[in-house]
């Protein structure tokens, strides 16, 4: 038994549907976003990255944070396809997915992968960020496939 | 090293009211069903409701999941005459079976004499459990999780069982084998929600509601009430029934699961797991037993895969080797020899939340404590050992064996 379902373009949720809120922790890594700049939480002492970001690493305690740029490419970990809009229960097809950054090891996000099928999105695809609009002002990173 | 509260206490009394589709049991409230299953608990010890001084919870400081109920209320409305011993396991229901573990320690700590651990649930349409998490409020933490869509937690379960498929060819045939399976458990049980037979053309046919999950991959949505009620070995053979003896139970988990599928950042292989390998440790250490030592196997069962990733983490089968285990048979319950299948040990035998129904676990407990009496409807000959778990959630996750006495 196979899942290969014939989806169609896998499609970025509307951003005026979608809603942030921020912390001190994690402000930082909203407003490079808003300056269309993929970061993660870097420890400045340890150099180990963590995301979300929070207020400790874990390896050595530091509050100390960088916040590099990073290339905006990353890999696809893992994913999930849906095919309903959950702000409103309608037919939608889009594929949230778990993403591995390039240049911060340990370091993954959640966002929704375009430029292909949904039913073409694989583990080990390689993407690039593309950048959403959404509520309050904010931008999202999504993925497009590379 | 043996755990030194091994065989200490017991669960002397289960209790449950009838189980109703998902917000079909208004204009019943949560307390009202609490009340039905915390009396129906006593009466199945043998002990008045106004023994009970002990609460032991689990999914935070409330014991309803969406719907809050308290210690302060229960007791006053109930007519206990005092409580000396009212604590809860964090988190959700990961923690299900491991409130029998918080009941000891009240236990041992001779705060109470006979502990609660109840769940009631009511999922009106404003609560209903499967939206939860898209219906929270951005928060800082769930601003790195919602946008992407990820809005029940079938979404996020889809994701780690993909990820298992990907790393050891899982397949979806074992899904649904563990659906068809344990739905065969449930044509003779009267309060099960799901009892008709499931044949693979129908799993097949369910609609894929987070590919690769279908609507049958899925626990049902349901309301009610379960208690059970745990208390010392010494009080415990004064019940009405042969006691069903608390052998080893944990909760916890590593940081290498932490907060799991609200945040996504678990290394290998703990992504692709059910996040049990710490309490299923644990649990192991405590006894000296090991999975095949099990008569039973009553294994949280949300989403159909986590039970696939469970029986690898508890040693049931190697890491990788659950659709194996699974598509031979052996989660299967054979009603002719009473026993498994094909070498296996019989998985929930109550039918599991796959086809029960779902009261975050604790019916998981009530199979357990009649599996090691001796009273269960799908009884396994000889029963003497049966594992219980909690979970997977965000940690903890909780292991529980119980012993026949
Ligand atoms: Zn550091």
């Amino acid at each position: 038994m196979s899942s290969k379902t014939a989806y169609g373009p896998a499609r970025v949720l509307p951003g005026e549907q979608i809603r942030i809120s921020t912390n001190p922790d994690t402000e930082p890594y909203w407003d490079a976003a808003k300056e269309h700049r993929l970061t993660a939480c870097q420890c400045a002492d340890c150099g180990r990255f963590r995301m979300p970001p929070s207020a400790y690493c874990p390896e050595c305690s530091s509050k100390a944070k960088n916040w590099p740029t990073l290339p905006g490419t990353g890999t696809v970990f893992s994913y999930v396809v849906c095919n309903k809009n959950p702000a409103n229960g309608e037919d939608y097809i889009y594929v949230p997915a778990v993403i591995d950054l390039d240049g911060a090891p340990g370091a993954r996000v959640n966002a929704n992968i375009t430029g292909c099928d949904a039913e073409d999105v694989h583990i080990g695809m390689k993407v690039t960020v593309e950048w959403t609009p959404i509520q309050d002002g904010w931008v999202l990173p999504n993925f497009r496939k590379a | 090293m043996a755990w030194a509260h091994q065989d200490k206490t017991a669960i002397v009394g289960v209790g449950a009211t009838d189980y109703y589709v998902r917000g079909k049991s208004w204009p019943r409230t949560i307390n009202d069903m609490a009340g039905e299953a915390i009396m129906n608990a006593c009466a199945d010890a043998g002990i008045s409701v106004k023994d009970i001084d002990g609460f032991a919870y689990y999914s935070t400081a409330g014991a309803g999941y969406v719907d809050k109920f308290d210690t302060a209320l229960l007791m006053e409305t109930l007519g206990m005459p005092h409580v000396s011993f009212s604590a809860t396991l964090t988190s959700g229901g990961g923690g299900s079976v491991g409130a029998i573990g918080l009941a000891t320690a009240g236990l041992m700590n001779e705060d109470c004499k006979y502990a609660v651990t109840v769940m009631s649930l009511q999922q009106l349409p404003q609560h209903r459990l499967g939206k939860v998490f898209g219906a929270a409020a951005p928060n800082p933490e769930n601003s790195f999780l919602q946008p992407s869509g990820l809005v029940g937690p079938g979404h996020l379960m889809a994701i780690l069982a993909r990820r298992h498929m990907h790393l050891y060819g899982t397949t979806q045939d074992a899904f649904g084998e563990i659906v068809m399976a344990t739905r065969a458990n449930t044509h003779n049980r009267p309060k099960a929600v799901r009892k008709a037979p499931l044949s693979k053309e129908e799993y097949e046919a369910s609609v894929m509601l987070a590919d690769p999950l279908r609507r049958l991959d899925f626990c049902l949505e349901t309301d009610g009430a379960v208690a059970v009620i745990t208390t010392t070995m010494d009080r415990a053979k004064d019940c009405r029934h042969k006691p069903a003896v608390v052998h080893a139970c944990a909760h916890g988990g590593q940081r290498e699961w932490g907060r799991a599928f609200g945040w996504m950042g678990m290394p290998d292989p703990y992504f692709a797991s059910a996040g049990h390998k710490f309490v299923a440790d644990r649990v192991w250490a405590q006894s000296g037993l090991k999975a095949k030592d099990m008569d039973v196997a009553l294994l949280y069962d949300h989403f159909s895969p986590m039970v696939l990733m469970q029986l690898e983490e508890y040693g049931f089968c190697e890491k990788g080797e659950g659709n194996d285990y699974v598509l031979a048979g052996k989660v299967r319950y054979d009603a002719a020899t009473r026993g498994g299948v094909n070498g296996g040990t019989p998985v929930n035998t109550h039918g599991g939340n796959l086809n029960e129904a779902y009261i975050i676990g604790m019916t998981h407990v009530v199979e357990a404590v009649e599996q090691v009496r001796g009273t269960a409807i799908n009884q396994v000959a000889d029963c003497e050992f049966a594992l219980a778990s909690g979970g997977p959630a965000a940690l903890p996750t909780s292991s529980l064996i119980l012993r026949s006495a």
